[in-house]
């Protein structure tokens, strides 16, 4: 029905937000790949020019690389589970009938409208703190040796504060996704006789899974870029054992103000960002045609 | 799916789902507490939890810091003005796709998408030299530039989502009445846009506000929001625990308070349409 002029005026409608995120999107794209093929150190500005491979060769060989590869791992994995496994648990506990539903999602829902610096630091200094935090007190309480938490096991600990933040979006889409199942398909099978076990795995957990891969992807895109808590809690350390790769670049361009080899590890950001985001597309892209 | 439990099953059910979101909650609760502490009550051992002398001095304390109120400001102002901005530009562009759609809208959104996938500390770096070269380091129209970027994506995406629920036939009937363009599009669609604008514009809000890595890289002191004052608390100014729990109270309240009512629309936001 839509007539030629219509069609011009949508295209007019239409190009103010087309340009805009074309410049955004490829101006600093460019950039970034010119500049991880210069040397280019703010602190020696006068020592510039092309370099080949040499930012990405130094990028891979810090020392620290292979590390910060294998925590942005276990990083990503571990909160992955936390999330993905208690916001399942989670989601069916809150879907049966309790009283005071309504209430228990805000409490719940909670945590993810907190600010990064403020969950990181609540977290750092009134819980985890070895000397007067929450958990300290507990352990003493109990009789045991204070932990210092964030010294000991800075990736772990991570990982909670961490997966505290995300566990509520979890639960909040796989409620949603859950209460969208139709009653009738669960009671048939309850009258047929199916325990509660199969009923979960064979009419839950398909109805389910497409909501958990929307959740697993588009946590798996902001976990990849997890900096700020890092950054106030325990700053990539001690030595580089919560260093993941995204920390390891922002230190590069930040502390060491070397733009080049900041610039090369952008790059392999943005690699893996960009595996993890053409699966995500196809989960959502899935879903236009329906 | 409510389904007929035994009430024994249905209190089972019920302390188990409390026990687990005060849990999650605790960690708030335990903020909140701490602010209205002194900081002495604050570190005692064994923690002090309902019984002690309740005080607001930590929180006149933080206001009294004369730029603290110059921090809410910039977090309102940047929050607000560049979800402001990104409908200006998202209601037409999401209007459009809803209603003119052509052979690549679909490849059109999925773009838009990928744009939001970019990680920013790839592009921390130009993007920094660029504020430096324009001097928009440091003000608040830089912040709320960028951030009206980084968010476009999903309003445009929330926005068509509602617009596309909007049925067309309504307009046809509309027009067989004879109303104008105009009239069609002021009296007809637009009442039935508004909610779908409104809780586009409050997710945004919320995002803006909780950004941590644009506002707290591209900020020193005049534009810095409320991301930047919480993060100066991790020196070790952060262990004046009620002065931190304060200054964190007041940072998320209001968007605590806009998050619960916008429970609904966040997944559907959040999930760019694909769980609703």
């Amino acid at each position: 029905m839509s007539t030629q002029a219509s069609r011009s005026a949508a295209r007019t409608m239409l190009s103010p937000a087309v340009i805009l995120l074309l410049i955004w999107m490829i101006v600093p794209l460019v950039l970034t790949l010119y500049f991880s093929f210069q040397r280019y150190n703010l602190l020696y500005p006068d020592r510039a020019g092309f370099v080949g491979w040499m930012n990405y060769t130094n990028f891979v060989a810090t020392p620290a690389f292979l590390t910060a590869v294998l925590n942005t791992l276990v990083l990503v994995l571990g909160v992955l589970i936390v999330t993905v496994g208690g916001g399942i648990m989670l989601a069916l506990l809150i879907d049966q009938p309790i009283w005071g539903q309504g209430v228990v999602r805000i409490l719940v829902i909670a945590p993810f409208f907190i600010m990064p610096p403020v969950a990181a630091l609540v977290w750092k200094n009134m819980f985890m703190n070895p000397t007067n935090g929450l958990f300290a007190e507990l352990f003493k309480f109990l009789g045991l040796q204070p932990y210092d938490f964030l010294g000991q096991a800075p990736l772990a600990s991570l990982i909670l504060i961490v997966a505290w933040q995300w566990l509520p979006f979890a639960t909040l889409i796989l409620l949603t996704a859950l209460q969208s199942l139709s009653s009738e398909e669960l009671e048939a099978a309850e009258m047929d006789g199916a325990p509660a076990i199969k009923r979960f795995w064979f009419i839950m957990v398909p109805h389910l899974a497409r909501a958990i891969t929307v959740v697993v992807l588009i946590q798996t895109i902001f976990l990849l870029a997890v900096l700020v808590e890092i950054l106030v809690t325990t700053n990539g350390g001690p030595g580089t054992a919560s260093t993941t790769l995204t920390f390891l670049v922002y230190r590069e361009a930040i502390l060491d103000s070397d733009v080049g080899t900041a610039a090369a590890g952008g790059v392999v950001a943005v690699v893996l960002a960009n595996i993890v985001a053409v699966f995500l597309m196809r989960a959502i892209g899935k879903n236009l045609d329906a | 799916m409510a389904r007929a439990v035994t009430t024994g099953q249905k209190t089972i059910n019920t302390v188990a789902a409390w026990g687990v979101a005060l849990l999650l909650f605790f960690p708030i609760l335990w903020m909140i507490l701490t602010s209205f502490k002194s900081e002495a009550d604050a570190v005692l051992s064994p923690p002090v939890w309902f019984w002690f002398d309740w005080t607001t001095e930590n929180y006149e304390s933080v206001l009294e810091q004369a730029n603290y109120l110059r921090f809410f400001w910039n977090s309102v102002i940047i929050a607000v003005g560049s979800t402001a901005l990104g409908l200006v530009i998202a209601v037409p562009a999401a209007w459009s796709m809803a209603f003119v759609p052509g052979r690549r809208t679909k490849d059109l959104l999925m773009w838009m998408l990928s744009t939001k996938m970019m990680p920013g500390v790839a592009v921390l770096v130009p993007i920094y030299l660029i504020f430096v070269q324009f001097g928009l380091l440091d003000t608040r129209i830089g912040l709320v530039v960028v951030l009206m970027l980084i968010n476009l994506p999903i309003i445009i995406w929330m926005l068509y989502t509602y617009f596309r629920e909007i049925p067309g036939e309504i307009l046809e009937a509309a027009r067989m009445d004879g109303a104008s363009m105009r009239s069609e599009i002021l009296f007809v669609l637009l009442p039935m846009a508004v909610p779908g604008i409104a809780s586009t514009m409050l997710l945004n809000i919320i995002l803006a506000w909780n950004e941590a890595f644009w506002t707290i890289t591209l900020t020193t002191v005049d534009a810095a929001p409320l991301t930047k004052f919480i993060s100066r608390f991790s020196s070790p100014q952060g262990l004046f625990y009620a002065k931190l729990s304060a200054a964190s109270t007041m940072a998320i309240a209001p968007i605590l308070i806009m998050g619960w009512f916008s429970q609904k629309q966040l997944v559907r936001g959040l999930t760019f349409g694909a769980v609703k």
